[in-house]
């Protein structure tokens, strides 16, 4: 597709030369890139094998392979907390699928509406939400937070979560209803006119003709929360309740960094559920940054 | 229930005046409703209370106490540590948000000559940005850049001792710069993307008529490709202002050294649930909230400027 058309009025001597030449720059260009791939991927890997290795190797060695491989690192920082990380590792699981849930139900119910339904006030709320959009969350943090704390919530996962269940990440709103508008609306017209109610065509006709948004906004919310510190910092006081990024920062303060390799066990360790969907939802990832310009 | 629904009313039987009312708008509003519950509950009301702390002397403690205008007062003439804070986050938003940007430029221009293994290029160059914000990460560059990390043992090996990056008021700040330009992997793939809807005929037809590859670059590549570009750097530039979890651990949540790396977030985060002066920090959040909002109605305004839409 990106071939350099050849046109009638080049000489064939002259094809031969232009040939060669993009050979040799794409030759350099795969160098360059290999190069890069591996500049990109180094510290990561160093990582990896710095979790196996002695510790006195940590500050001393920078090749990727470790003089012994020893598995101890896992035990030992997995419970090297008064709290294990199983705990921090639950914690984290359970607030990241609750989240998912209530971010795509409350999401794909607000989209539907915007994208589907006529009532009165329409645009008008749907250029209030994408103005929620550009809200930077520190104006609404402290009152947040005023409001749990009433509630006694605080120390507790519900400030994390009940927030999903009411649409409060908006830009997921903005990504459904994009692709909601793409389904021809013959499909909702017909079911209409066979008297089927507007909840039947959400939840019978769009959400299954929608799993490829869902399951983008599915992925998207559980990396984001799983990585999400702020929130956990914030409102788990806890360390039963901690997630395990609380776990990973409480790691680094208690040991006063003295254990370097049970740090990175559990730092390589957080990052697997992110990695894994890396590796088997990487197309949905791509394709979902691709066309709506989602940040990370 | 199965009367053919009028135009006007799509899912009920009309009946009274404020049964089409309902049956018109009600569904709409049924299926907002969660998202109108948080609208209102926890984005609208909050943010206007916080506009109304900030106002006040408030300790979470004992009742908000209105004292005017005082704590703009003095974030304006008196706050050394905010200063530091801003002077930190714009040249932090200055340094990494145009050196990402030009790498995912690069690098999508490399990738965009429709060549073998670029899902594998493209997966690769995607990773850090997704594994991005992190602690692991953050961890990980807090050893990299120490005294004696990964990044001086290599260096050491060319006979330089570097200096502790990390625990340099001097270079501190680089080191998350260096971070963030690392994570350059999403708008790499919207760069991507761009580049792909521009007409290859363009090119054979640029090329013909003798114009050079950086002629091209600058002529058609670019020109075509800043809506991309203006896109990109309106959501990185806002990430960037809101940055908090590098700068968190790898200064132990302190900024430091001497407030090098005290990001405007983590010094929000320092008054308000370090210190509970929650009055104060509400104020330093509406000040955050119009420099964002500034900084994009610049950008919009700018946009028409050097934005090339064909439409």
């Amino acid at each position: 597709m990106t071939d350099i058309a050849v046109t009638d009025d080049v000489r064939p001597n002259e094809t031969v030369g232009l040939e060669k030449r993009r050979a040799w720059v794409s030759v350099v260009l795969h160098v360059l890139l290999i190069g890069a791939s591996i500049l990109m991927l180094y510290p990561l890997l160093w990582m990896l094998s710095a979790s196996f290795r002695p510790e006195e190797e940590i500050f001393s060695a920078t090749s990727l392979i470790p003089s012994s491989v020893s598995l101890d690192a896992y035990p030992r920082g997995w419970f090297g907390l008064r709290v294990d990380f199983g705990t921090f590792f639950w914690n984290s699981f359970v607030i990241s699928i609750l989240s998912v849930i209530g971010n795509v139900l409350a999401c794909s119910l607000a989209a539907f509406a915007f994208a589907r339904l006529k009532f009165w006030g329409r645009n008008f709320w749907f250029a209030i939400m994408l103005g929620t959009l550009m809200l930077p969350y520190h104006v609404t943090l402290i009152p947040q937070y005023v409001l749990f704390l009433n509630l006694g919530w605080v120390g507790t996962m519900l400030p994390l979560v009940v927030p999903k269940f009411l649409a409060a990440d908006a830009f997921f709103i903005f990504l459904m209803v994009q692709f909601f508008r793409g389904i021809p609306r013959e499909l909702d017209e017909a079911a209409m006119m066979d008297g089927c109610s507007a909840w039947r065509i959400y939840w019978r006709i769009m959400l299954p003709l929608s799993l490829p948004v869902l399951a983008t906004a599915a992925i998207f919310t559980f990396i984001w929360t799983w990585d999400d510190f702020f929130g956990p910092l914030i409102y788990l006081t806890d360390m039963r309740t901690y997630t395990v990024q609380l776990g990973l920062r409480s790691f680094v303060d208690s040991t006063g960094l003295s254990d370097w390799s049970g740090l990175f066990a559990m730092s390589m360790l957080s990052l697997v559920p992110v990695f894994f969907f890396f590796l088997f939802f990487q197309r949905l990832l791509i394709e979902g940054i691709a066309t709506t310009g989602i940040k990370r | 229930m199965t009367t053919i629904a009028s135009p006007a009313s799509p899912y009920m039987p009309t009946r009274g005046r404020f049964a089409r009312a309902l049956s018109r708008n009600g569904a709409g509003y049924m299926f907002l409703l969660p998202w109108f519950i948080g609208f209102f509950g926890l984005t609208a009301g909050p943010a206007l209370v916080s506009l109304y702390l900030s106002f006040t002397n408030f300790d979470l403690l004992t009742a908000p106490r209105w004292i005017g205008a005082a704590n703009y007062v003095r974030i304006a003439t008196a706050d050394p540590r905010f200063v530091a804070s801003i002077q930190v986050t714009f040249f932090y938003v200055l340094f990494s948000v145009p050196l990402k940007l030009a790498f995912a430029l690069l690098v999508a221009m490399a990738l965009n000559r429709g060549m073998k293994g670029l899902p594998w290029y493209r997966a690769i160059f995607y990773l850090p940005s997704l594994l991005g914000t992190s602690v692991a990460i953050a961890v990980l560059w807090r050893q990299l850049f120490a005294g004696n990390g990964l990044v001086n043992s290599f260096l050491a090996n060319f006979g330089i001792e570097g200096p502790s990056w990390i625990s340099n008021p001097d270079y501190s700040l680089y080191t998350l710069v260096v971070l963030s330009v690392w994570q350059f992997g999403s708008p790499m793939i919207i760069f991507l993307a761009g580049l792909r809807q521009i007409p290859q005929d363009m090119y054979e037809a640029a090329s013909l008529d003798g114009a050079s590859k950086w002629r091209q670059f600058w002529k058609i590549t670019l020109p075509l490709l800043t809506p991309v570009v203006f896109f990109n750097a309106v959501v990185q530039t806002i990430e960037a202002f809101k940055a908090f979890t590098p700068a968190f651990i790898i200064s132990g949540g302190t900024g430091g050294p001497i407030n090098s790396t005290l990001f405007y977030t983590l010094y929000l985060y320092q008054e308000a649930f370090g210190f509970f002066r929650m009055g104060y920090a509400s104020a330093l959040a509406w000040i955050l909230l119009v420099i964002v909002a500034l900084f994009t109605a610049f950008s919009f305004l700018t946009a028409r400027y050097w934005v090339h839409y064909d439409d």
